[in-house]
This record gives structure tokens, sequence and C-alpha cells, in this order.
């Protein structure tokens, strides 16, 4: 009877802290109380992990006591003096980092529980969560790798990539069959076990190992969908009802971002994992033809009259870190009494929402920041663009050449305004291979080449002296 | 508990996080995203339970070190994903330069 009391109250306790962990992110949907809602989450997560010490009667078992305390110390060490210590472009490493730890915790969950001699049930969302777990891990250390530079960026295919992945997949299959209907022995459990493991890995690797730079926002988040899902399978295995709510919400929200970044590229989700659309360029153009753009100094006067000022950065931006002069620029013309905005780009950077962080990080104000649809009605009063390393997301391209990877992607009509100044590297096309015909616009269009740092300042200096 | 409410519960919380997650402007999107890792970091009491389990059985050598380095695992995932988005949080700041 006590038991059941516990166990009740337990149940209880799980579904009001996943309420609260969803009023925590109800609040992350505005920006003066996300940092409130995140607090809370961290709270409740510290509660749950005490209301889990309780209720297993943890603190009654010493050695338990014992691995529990040094494991979170070291944990909590780790994780916060990476926290502290990550630069705000790395970010997206880090994330998929963490998504992956997250997912190697589950799988290894999911192995220990296998030992336990548990259910049918118990048994299949075990060998499931190895499964998730172990593809979360893998795909994210080979994102953040890829991310970090690490390995190469470019889509890798091996000869027989397809078939080899589909190996995997029915074997992965077959074992899960094999666990719903209890046919693994417990002798032949290990050697169970370390196929399923290692066709896991493998799966992981194939996947990510396909997927090219440019579509690192799509994978880290559909990553961070799988690690709440792996999480959640991990709950069911265990029997935790917080685990599997919690898991389940995370998942949920890793979806709706992989929706959005998909929408943002114009790409489908399968598409990028087996890794087709990328065609070259379609359009062609001379791009030594520098001497025919209007001269730079007409720009600085072009600013200098300017009243709208939009300000259009990319990840060029944040590889040469300009974001700060870009502020300086900004703290400038805000001076002048010009109206200052941000169009950003929903893939912009190398997760969603990349670009607004570092933009944040050099304290524009984030009320400026505007995401397409909304800068997209305002470029045709815009006297002024300025684009900072940003290629493909303003290709106008994107409207007409048939049969290319960015073919009718949502872009930012930088075209619309009255000029647009481009600091950019080169004129080689973006990632997504097709050149851009807006340099070919030499009546409107005046290019800075090189590192968008150096062009930023030759720019705020011109415009200064003007 | 029964296994079917387990996976009710699973896909009532994927809907009703769904909804509330397209809400989110894509200004946050990025602290949204680490802030969910986190969460994520929660298999932690997964970990904990197995921990306990292996030392109620006495396979003490077992839990110290798969039990510990789930633990650690996990909680890296916890503690660093909450840590670096109230980092990023911090940063959104109103700031006019209307002076």
């Amino acid at each position: 009877m006590i038991m059941l009391m516990t166990n009740t109250m337990f149940y209880l306790i799980s579904i009001v802290v996943s309420l609260i962990v969803l009023l925590g992110i109800y609040l992350m949907s505005k920006v003066e109380k996300a940092r409130l809602g995140n607090f809370i989450s961290s709270l409740i997560s510290v509660i749950a992990v005490v209301i889990t010490l309780i209720y297993f009667d943890i603190f009654n078992s010493k050695e338990a006591l014992i691995i529990t305390c040094y494991g979170i110390i070291i944990g909590s060490f780790i994780g916060t003096f990476l926290a502290l210590k990550v630069k705000m472009i790395q970010m997206p490493e880090l994330v998929a980092l963490f998504n992956g730890l997250g997912g190697a915790a589950s799988a290894i969950i999911g192995i220990v529980t296998l030992y336990t001699s548990p259910q049918v049930f118990e048994f299949t969302t075990s060998v499931l969560a190895i499964i998730v777990g172990f593809v979360t891990l893998i795909g994210s250390l080979v994102a953040a790798g890829k991310l970090a530079k690490i390995i190469d960026g470019k889509p890798v295919v091996y000869k027989f990539h397809q078939s080899i992945n589909i190996f995997c997949i029915l074997i992965l299959i077959a074992g899960l069959v094999l666990s719903g209907f209890s046919l693994i022995p417990n002798q032949y459990l290990t050697i169970y076990v370390i196929i399923i493991s290692l066709f896991s890995l493998i799966f992981g690797y194939l996947f990510s190992i396909r997927v090219g730079g440019a579509d690192m926002p799509i994978t880290i988040s559909l990553l961070n969908s799988l690690s709440g899902v792996a999480g959640a399978i991990a709950g069911m295995a265990i029997n935790n009802v917080l685990l599997v709510s919690i898991g389940g919400i995370v998942g949920a929200s890793g979806l709706v971002l992989t929706q959005i970044m998909c929408k943002a590229m114009n790409r489908s989700l399968v598409a990028i994992l087996l890794s087709k659309g990328i065609i070259t360029s379609q359009v062609k153009i001379d791009t030594n033809n520098s001497n025919n753009y209007s001269k730079n100094e007409d720009y600085s006067q072009k600013i200098a009259e300017a009243k709208k000022v939009v300000i259009v950065p990319g990840y060029g931006m944040a590889l040469s870190q300009a974001q700060f002069l870009v502020k300086q620029l900004y703290d400038e013309l805000i001076k002048l009494g010009k109206d200052v905005k941000f169009g950003i780009h929903p893939v912009a950077g190398r997760m969603p929402g990349h670009m607004n962080v570092l933009l944040a990080e050099a304290e524009i104000n984030y009320e400026d920041l505007y995401d397409l649809e909304v800068i997209n009605k305002q470029f045709k009063e815009t006297d002024v663009v300025i684009v900072i390393g940003a290629n493909d997301v303003i290709n106008p391209a994107a409207n007409t050449a048939v049969n290319t990877p960015i073919y009718q992607m949502p872009i930012l009509n930088v075209s619309e305004a009255r000029h647009i100044i481009i600091c950019n590297y080169d004129t080689k096309p973006g990632y997504a291979g097709v050149d851009n015909p807006l340099y070919q616009d030499y009546e409107k269009v005046s290019l800075y080449l090189g590192d968008a740092k150096e062009s930023l300042q030759k720019i705020i200096d011109e415009f200064l002296n003007y | 508990m029964h296994p079917l409410i387990l996976v009710l519960i699973f896909i009532i919380s994927t809907i009703l996080g769904y909804f509330l997650i397209k809400n989110v402007p894509s200004l946050l999107h990025t602290p949204l995203m680490s802030g969910m890792n986190a969460l994520s970091g929660l298999t932690i009491i997964g970990a904990l339970v197995m921990t306990a389990i292996l030392v109620n059985e006495k396979n003490t050598v077992i839990a110290s070190i798969i039990g510990a380095l789930a633990i650690i695992l996990s909680c890296i995932n916890l503690v660093g994903g909450f840590v670096v988005t109230d980092r990023m949080l911090k940063m959104f700041k109103k700031k006019r330069n209307e002076e």
C-alpha cells in the first residue's frame, strides 16, 4: 500500500514537472522572458534528479550515492567548462557534441537494461534506445567534426553507400523483430548487443558523412530531435514517465526546427539525407570585370544620403569575426538618425538562429533584427543594402535557375533596394554552386572583395571621411 | 506503468511540444535548440536509476564504470546545455542608441 502511494505520488510529480517544463518552453518564445524560462527548466531538472534519488532510495545506498556524486561533479564541471569556453561561432559544434553525449547516455541505459532480464516491451525499447542513441552519437560527432573542420565538410559518398545503408537498416529491423518475439537466448545476448551497436554506429556514420556543410542546420536540428527521442525511448525501457514526456517534447522541438530549416532552403529532408541536388551552375558570369563597377566613393555618398539602410549578414561575416565592426557601422548610422535594420535569412549561419546570436554577442539591439518575411516587404523602400559575407541567400537566381539546388529557395530580395553594397570574399558561387547575377549589375551594385573585416573597415573609413 | 500509457504520454507531449515550439521566433532558435538539448540530458535520470539497480545487484564494478560514464555524459549535456543557453540569452539586450 505504501509502495502504491509513492508510485502514484511519483507519477503525479512527474506530470507536474513535465508541465513546468512546458511552461519554461513557453517562456522561451519571448526574448524578455527566455532567460527565466531557461532558469525554470534547469531548476526543474535539479528537482527531477533529487526526486529520482529519493524515489529509488539512492540516498540510502552508500556506493550508488558515491558513484552518483562523482558522476555529477565531473559531468557538471566538464559541461560548465565547455559552455563557458565556447565561442559563439562554434555554437553548432557544441550543441552537436552535447546531443551526441546525451544519445550515448541513452544507448548505455538501453544496453544495461537488456541485462536486467526485462519484459518484451522493455527489451524492445532498450534495443531501440541503443539504435537511436548510437546513431545520434556518431551522427553528432561527424557533424561536429565537419563544422569544426576536423573532417572534410564536403559530402562523402562511398562505394555501395546506399546498399550498405539499406543492409544496416535491414539488420537493425531484424534485430528489433527478434527482440519483439523474445527470440534472443540469454547466452547470445552479448553477441546480439554487439551486433546491434555496431550496425547502429555504421549507419549513423554513413548517414552523416554524406551531408554537406550547407545542409548542417538541418542535420543538427534532426540530431537534436533524435537525442530527445532516444531519451524518451530509454525512458520507456526503464519505465520512467518523466523521461518519456520530456524526451517527447525535445523530439518535437527538433522536428519543428528541421521543418523550418527545410522550408527555408526549399529542400526535402530525404534529398539531404541522400545527398541529392548539388548541380553546378547554369548562370555564367564574367568575374574579372571589377573595373566596370561604380567607384566606391559614390557609395559612401549613397550611405551618407540614405535614410533607410538594411544590413544583410551571412556566414562570411561570422567567419571573419566582423560582427563587431558591423556594430560600429550600425552605431555610426544610428547616430546620424538613419533607420537601420538587419535582414536575417533563416539559414544564415550553421544552425537555426545562429546569426541572431552572433549579432546579439556584438550588442546589436535584437529589436533591429528582422527575419525574411518581414524584411522582404521593406527592400523596395530601402536606399542602401549592405551585404556582408552572404551569397546564396541573396541570389536572385533562386527565382529563375531551374534545376539548381537553390531554385525556389526563399531569398532576401536585396535587388529591390535602390543600391546594394556587397562585401564578399570573392565572386565565386557559394555553397550551392550557383553564380550570382547580382555581380553583373554594375549600375546598382558596388563590390568590396576580400576579407569582410577589411572591407567593412574601408567602408566605415570612407563613410566617416565623406 | 503500462507500456501503452507510456507510449500515449510520449505522443501527447510530442504534440504539446510541437505547438508550443512553433511559436518561438527565429530570433531565439539557437538558444531554444541548446535549451532543448540540455533537457535531453535529463536522460541522467535513467543513468541514476540504472546505477542504483547495478549496485543493488552487487555489480559494483560495472556500476562504477558504465553507470558513472552514463551519469557523466548526460550530466555534461544537461549542465553544459543550460549554462550555454543562459550565456546566449544574456546577450539579447534591448539597447537603444537614441541619445
